[in-house]
């Protein structure tokens, strides 16, 4: 009877394997808990089955529906627009040219009116059209639609990536270190990237020093010496959500092999550009942020920079502040990446776009001029290039 | 054999049945959780309610697994034999052994503490895969194979400062201690503190819970903290009007140091006390 609620897990992508499965079995067998109260078996199932805390809440909802067919796993999430938002979006700070581009539709409180009054007035899914919101279109309202001053709602995956504000409320999924396919060419590129020195405890012999002293001596006298280690110590920033969308598993394999390449690796995750804060925990970003000044005064100026993003947005993003898709950034993303590359001599970016494309995006020919130009393609000649560089 | 929890230990349901799972199936069991949420104290505790032994084994980033199983000194037997000490005779001599050797041969059932191996190098748990799956393992010097006469029980604490790997997770049970609610972490003092003033509890706690809120907050003041800081308040027999003050000049309570561990967050502190007296001073 159990075999079902096995399977329900493996379909929600927990990571369970049969050897867990028949080690909750034999639990079962032995008596280790009453059969009959359902939640000491939770208990119990949830202890042998669940490795990692991050699966916990998962494992509830997957235990929750087979055993009391309470919910579906995935759970349904209801998307509404929040009043703040809609306020924040008037206050929005744009330059004249983008002025006369909203004019065409009346103006930001017109626009932002208009989609408050539009949503309410809208109750099915649309698509096609030039008025409601939906899919498609040439409404400035919705996903996949194309109209200079848009703005999306409920999109995947950008298609022009112009929208002026991002208003999905997307799962940032957080990347994850498993994937192991495919990152040993990524590893092989990011060995370049190694100081090798001897530090901390002796604990090595030092064959050279041994020799020396004991013919000096006249007696064996052992020389210890610390191990060689790689000190390279590394920060990663990781751009996610939007049209990184595309490019996560790209990212996933890099993070995973730089996770085991690098011994003192920071990640952290931005969006878009770096502002004022960045977090480790994409579920938890709104409340347990980081500030970007402690990141700055945290980790001594030795440590290595590597960006991750595409680097494509709308170029006051980078430039202006309030300029943030998310938020009211004080600072332009600009102001902050300058003060990153002035505590960080070493520092990259890497984009996963190929290359030929980064002179048509605006806001990638600004990052990569903030950069000097050392912003290098996500494939492995690109990594590896971009090690050399920060070998120097 | 069974784990029930101590007089002075806490242990909630789902902790007692991952526990005693781990104990009946002979298996391994990992314990997770945020910083003093008493994750080593489980260990010494288990072994404290089952009147075993215990054996702690301490990683630091630079333990090998081998480490734990026995250690050749190969350098002292090469000077023994330069000087030419009997000893040299017997290679027995010359090998220590380490704590799993310990708990293997171990007459009553032992328990185990691996502490923190999230702090070793991280190929540290694949290298024990195999010798707390058979529980038994091979000396290549005197080719003997030591082989548990009890299999320990044995406990794992992570810090998640690394992950583990899937294999050694799949052969281990797992548990996350969550931070203590308020009425859990009530049992907990009392157990710690039996003849401890009501009203001061409700007030410490109070403070407590609000820091632990804050958000920002660099580190979160953890159970064994909190525990300090009572201990600390009831020495000094401070008395719960104390921590109601409401001068402004003395917002910081008393002893504070124990639950704050860095002047930002004392910093943080002095606000938020500020804010919650003055929404004290409004429901009164």
């Amino acid at each position: 009877m159990f075999i079902n609620f096995f399977f329900d897990l493996k379909q929600a992508s927990l990571p369970v394997s049969l050897k867990e499965y028949l080690m909750l079995m034999e639990a079962m067998n032995k008596r280790v808990v009453d059969s009959f109260n359902v939640n000491d078996f939770y208990y119990l199932s949830r202890s042998a089955l669940v490795k990692d805390e991050r699966y916990l809440d998962k494992f509830d909802r997957v235990f929750g529906h087979s055993f009391k067919g309470l919910e579906n796993p995935e759970g349904e999430t209801t998307k509404e627009i929040p009043e703040e938002w809609l306020k924040l979006m008037g206050q929005k700070y744009l330059t004249d040219e983008e002025k006369k581009m909203i004019e065409s539709l009346g103006g930001w409180d017109k626009l932002m009116e208009t989609l408050k009054q539009r949503l309410e007035e809208q109750k099915k899914r649309h698509q096609g059209g030039s008025k409601w919101i939906g899919t498609g279109g040439t409404s400035p309202f919705g996903a996949y639609g194309y109209n200079p001053e848009g703005i999306r709602i409920g999109q995947k995956e950008g298609k022009n990536k112009k929208a002026v504000k991002v208003w999905d409320k997307r799962e940032f999924s957080n990347l994850d270190g498993d994937v192991e396919l495919g990152t040993r060419n990524i590893k092989i590129a990011l060995r370049r990237l190694r100081k090798f020195a001897r530090e901390g405890a002796e604990t090595e012999l030092d064959l050279d020093n041994t020799i020396k002293s004991t013919a000096h001596k006249g007696y064996i006298d052992v020389k210890m010496m610390p191990e060689r280690r790689n000190k390279i110590k590394v920060l990663l920033f990781f751009d996610v959500g939007g049209s990184m969308d595309a490019h996560v598993k790209i990212c996933e394999e890099l993070f995973s092999a730089a996770r085991t390449e690098f011994k003192h690796m920071e990640y952290f995750y931005y969006h878009n550009c770096l502002y004022d804060a960045v977090w480790k925990d994409n579920n938890r970003r709104y409340n347990d942020n980081i500030k970007t000044w402690d990141v700055l005064h945290t980790y001594p100026s030795d440590y290595k920079v590597i960006f991750v993003g595409d680097a494509e947005m709308s170029p006051y993003e980078i430039t202006y502040p309030g300029g943030s898709v998310e938020f009211w950034n004080e600072e332009s993303g600009e102001t902050w990446l300058t003060r990153m590359l002035n505590v960080y001599e070493n520092a990259i970016w890497l984009n996963p776009i190929p290359e030929r494309y980064w002179d048509r995006i605006a806001s990638t020919s600004i990052i990569k001029q903030i950069f000097s130009d050392r912003m290098f393609p996500l494939t492995i000649e690109g990594i590896d290039q971009a090690m050399r560089e920060l070998n120097k | 054999m069974k784990f029930e929890g101590t007089s002075s230990y806490i242990a909630t349901e789902d902790l007692k049945v991952a526990v005693n799972a781990a104990i009946t199936l002979e298996r391994p069991i990992i314990v997770k959780g945020e910083p003093g949420t008493g994750k080593t104290m489980l260990a010494h505790e288990v072994a404290k309610s089952l009147n075993a032994e215990i054996i702690t084994w301490h990683i630091k980033s630079t333990t090998k697994a081998q480490q734990g199983l026995y250690e050749y000194d190969a350098v002292t037997r090469l000077r023994d034999s330069q000087l030419g000490d009997e000893k040299v005779k017997d290679i027995k001599n010359y090998i220590s052994k380490g704590k799993l050797w310990n708990a293997f041969e171990s007459d009553k059932r032992p328990v185990l503490l691996i502490d923190e191996i999230d702090k070793a190098d991280i190929e540290f748990p694949n290298d024990l895969l195999l010798e707390l799956d058979k529980m038994e393992f091979f000396v290549y010097e005197t080719g003997e194979t030591i082989k548990a006469q009890n299999r320990p029980i044995v406990i794992i604490t992570s810090n998640n400062e690394k992950e583990l790997p899937d294999a050694f997770l799949r052969r281990c049970f797992f548990h996350y201690i969550k931070f203590p609610d308020p009425n859990t972490m009530e049992e907990i003092v009392e157990v710690h503190y039996p003849d401890i003033k009501k009203d001061l509890i409700q007030e410490a706690f109070k403070i407590f819970y609000d820091i632990r809120e804050v958000p920002g907050i660099k580190k979160k003041p953890s159970t064994s903290e909190l525990i300090d800081w009572l201990k600390l308040l009831m020495t000094d027999d401070v008395d719960a009007k104390i921590l109601r003050e409401k001068d402004p000049k003395k917002l910081i309570p008393p002893l504070h140091g124990a639950l704050l561990k860095n002047e930002q967050d004392v910093h943080l502190f002095e606000r938020l006390a500020f804010i919650s007296r003055r929404e004290n001073e409004n429901v009164e």
